[in-house]
């Protein structure tokens, strides 16, 4: 199938400025599932608010636009009761980190198989392009206009500190590295965590000075390297990209059911 | 057959009627006065196939259950004072998607971290005004264990019928009094089922569009209708609008499928009202108080009746204006500073014959308060 045939053409246009790096990330996430041969049916996306998180509307899938910051703890309620269904979670970096961090930390820490990705554009764009925990020091933003003087998430370091089994990073520059790593995250059986750095030439690129969404793409390009790469150990400043943590480890609905049949019993799903 | 009797704490009896009624999918968080049903929930669960998780906090508990909710299953959260308080914004959430979904509210006092391990029922209003935004929502409470039984399974009813939280709005002392239970078998009270939608596979399934007796027929996430679900205002198929039209439809559907029916879905006891002069309206453990002072007044022969309410949400106004009707005076017994009074007052003909009894430092109000008031309103001194 081809790209549309994921999308509900019906509710477009879509509400993404110009440029935005989003739709990037809808399609390549698009062709990750289209990869991996999974049926529309068995497909959840839950989202929180924000940019990010009007795709699953445009998404032919069970779809669940929910509560800024609480995505992952409704994905939770879906998966656990019906474990059967893949789901997906995309978010944005003020809605996982900010007002949803400690719904983040603890859905790494249980190790749901739950996918999240984590459209990362260093601002908070719905709002009109306010500071988020990551936006870098010194950046500016319009709570933050000569520059925030507070320090950015390290999103690899958290989400390993948390016990997130799989934890990759990637670009909306790097369109096929995406696709492979959004496959094997939602392959992964246990708590993925996908951060795409994504643009935002609108609020972040304008106040910051970034230029177009173009130019913005082409320092994802020249600002990252690839873990262990000959261009990480020879600019050591680049930001890495690929997977950081890949581990097995006891998933939670799969130690749950184990719990009901050693107790004798059985259940729905 | 022989009755399946025990004896059991309120709290206990909570978690027998929600097993009762079908409960699949349970998520909470400990916070006194509530914690023993997330602790027997979580040994009880597992044990019927059934899915328990103790979240991070009350607001991933409420969400939890929406999402479980929408899979298809009955679920369940239960909470105290603040974690109520956290819970507000997903309920809303619940009442603008329409997901079943049953909220228990084991009251203790407020605000702030209050009292909590004392009883009070200073939540009435925050049941049902606590989310922000114009809305309706059911809230049930009871006076005794084996009522605390029933109206979980009720709250299950109500839930799935409506498409709607409904708040079980106890108090610490029905949550931790221990009391005889009679457990129904199963099927001798009636439990309603989820309705689905008979809209067949590849054919457009409109999840918004409101049937003409006000009702929504679901799919299950995993079904064969992939559609979707938004906090926002949206239209027939779930999708976010900002069409006024929308807009007004939306609300008036979601305030009027249980304002509308406020009278039947309303739950109530009388005890000595026919004959009464002076009638006593109470709910909760404080209609215990009321109905001890009541039976020592008939006594004597001073015909005082009482109305326990057991549905405060939506506000059974029409019912309590007919039976204040003639009254000599009408009395609200309650441990908050007027919550329901004011209602009372807004419901009958006379308001300045109502007058409140009430308590509000985490002591159980006693039979001889409210005595206190009754002579003051009938003449007799303090």
């Amino acid at each position: 199938m081809a790209v549309k045939d994921y999308l509900r053409q019906r509710f477009f246009p879509q509400i993404w400025c110009p440029g935005c790096g989003h739709g990037i990330v809808m399609a390549n996430m698009i062709r990750a599932i289209e990869r991996l041969r999974l049926k529309k049916d068995e497909i959840v996306v839950v989202s929180g608010i924000g940019c990010s998180s009007r795709m699953p509307g445009y998404l032919d899938f069970h779809t669940l636009h929910t509560l800024h910051g609480r995505a992952l703890a409704f994905a939770t309620g879906a998966k656990m009761s019906h474990p059967k269904l893949t789901v997906i979670v995309p978010m944005g970096d003020g809605d996982a980190l900010a007002i949803g961090g400690n719904h983040f930390i603890h859905a790494a820490r249980r190790n749901m198989d739950l996918t999240a990705i984590i459209m990362n554009n260093s601002i908070y764009g719905m709002t009109g392009g306010q500071s988020s925990p990551m936006t870098p020091f010194g950046k500016k933003a319009t709570t933050a206009t000569s520059g925030t003087i507070d320090h950015a998430f390290d999103f690899v370091g958290l989400a390993r500190g948390a016990g997130a089994s799989f934890v990759a990073r990637t670009t909306t520059y790097h369109a096929k590295e995406m696709i492979k790593i959004i496959a094997k995250a939602i392959k992964h059986k246990g708590f993925a965590v996908v951060e795409v750095m994504s643009q935002c030439p609108t609020y972040y690129g304008r106040k910051n000075k970034l230029g177009s969404a173009v130019d913005m793409m082409k320092r994802f390009k020249e600002g990252t390297a690839l873990i262990g790469s000959k261009k990480k150990a020879k600019h050591p400043d680049l930001i890495e990209r690929g997977i950081f943590v890949d581990e097995e480890r006891p998933e939670y609905s799969t130690s749950y059911l184990e719990l009901i049949e050693r107790l004798g019993n059985s259940t729905t799903y | 057959m022989r009755a399946d009797v025990r004896f059991m704490q309120g709290n206990e009896a909570i978690v027998e009627g929600a097993l009762y009624a079908g409960l699949h999918f349970y998520a909470g968080y400990p916070i006194t006065p509530s914690t023993e049903i997330t602790e027997i929930l979580s040994e009880r669960l597992p044990g019927t196939g059934g899915k328990f998780i103790q979240m991070e906090d009350e607001i991933a508990s409420m969400c939890a259950i929406i999402g479980a909710s929408l899979t298809g299953f009955k679920v369940m959260t239960a909470t105290s004072g603040p974690g109520f308080s956290l819970m507000q914004e997903a309920i809303g959430y619940a009442v603008m998607t329409e997901v079943p979904s049953v909220v228990v509210n084991v009251q203790r006092g407020g605000p702030g971290t209050g009292l909590p391990t004392s009883v009070a029922q200073g939540d009435v209003m925050q049941a049902r005004w606590g989310t922000h935004g114009d809305h309706s929502i059911i809230g049930l409470t009871a006076s005794s264990v084996q009522d605390a039984f029933l109206m979980t399974v009720e709250a299950f009813n109500l839930a799935e019928t409506f498409r709607t939280p409904v708040i079980l709005l106890f108090d610490e002392l029905v949550g931790h009094m221990r009391e005889k239970v009679v457990i129904p078998q199963p099927g001798e009270i009636e439990v309603v089922e989820r309705l689905r939608t008979s809209v067949p596979q590849g054919t457009n399934y409109h999840p918004y569009l409101v049937r003409e007796d006000g009702r929504l027929p679901i799919s299950d996430f995993g079904g064969v209708h992939r559609y979707n679900v938004t906090g926002l205002v949206h239209d027939m198929w779930g999708f976010p609008s900002s069409d006024p039209k929308v807009a007004y439809d939306l609300i008036h559907h979601l305030v009027d499928k249980l304002e509308h029916r406020a009278d039947t879905i309303a739950h109530y006891k009388e005890y000595f009202t026919e004959d009464a002069e002076v009638l006593l309206i109470s709910y909760g453990s404080s209609a215990r108080s009321a109905l001890h002072m009541v039976e020592d007044r008939r006594k004597r022969g001073v015909k005082v009746g009482l109305l326990e309410l057991q549905s405060l949400w939506p506000f059974p106004g029409e019912t309590v204006r007919k039976k204040c009707e003639g009254r000599s005076h009408v009395l609200v017994v309650e441990m908050n500073m007027g919550q329901i009074y004011q209602e009372v007052k807004k419901a009958v003909s006379k308001p300045e014959k109502v007058f409140l009894a009430n308590r509000f430092d985490g002591v159980f109000i006693s039979p001889a308060d409210i005595l206190r008031l009754l002579n003051v309103i009938q003449g007799k001194g303090v």
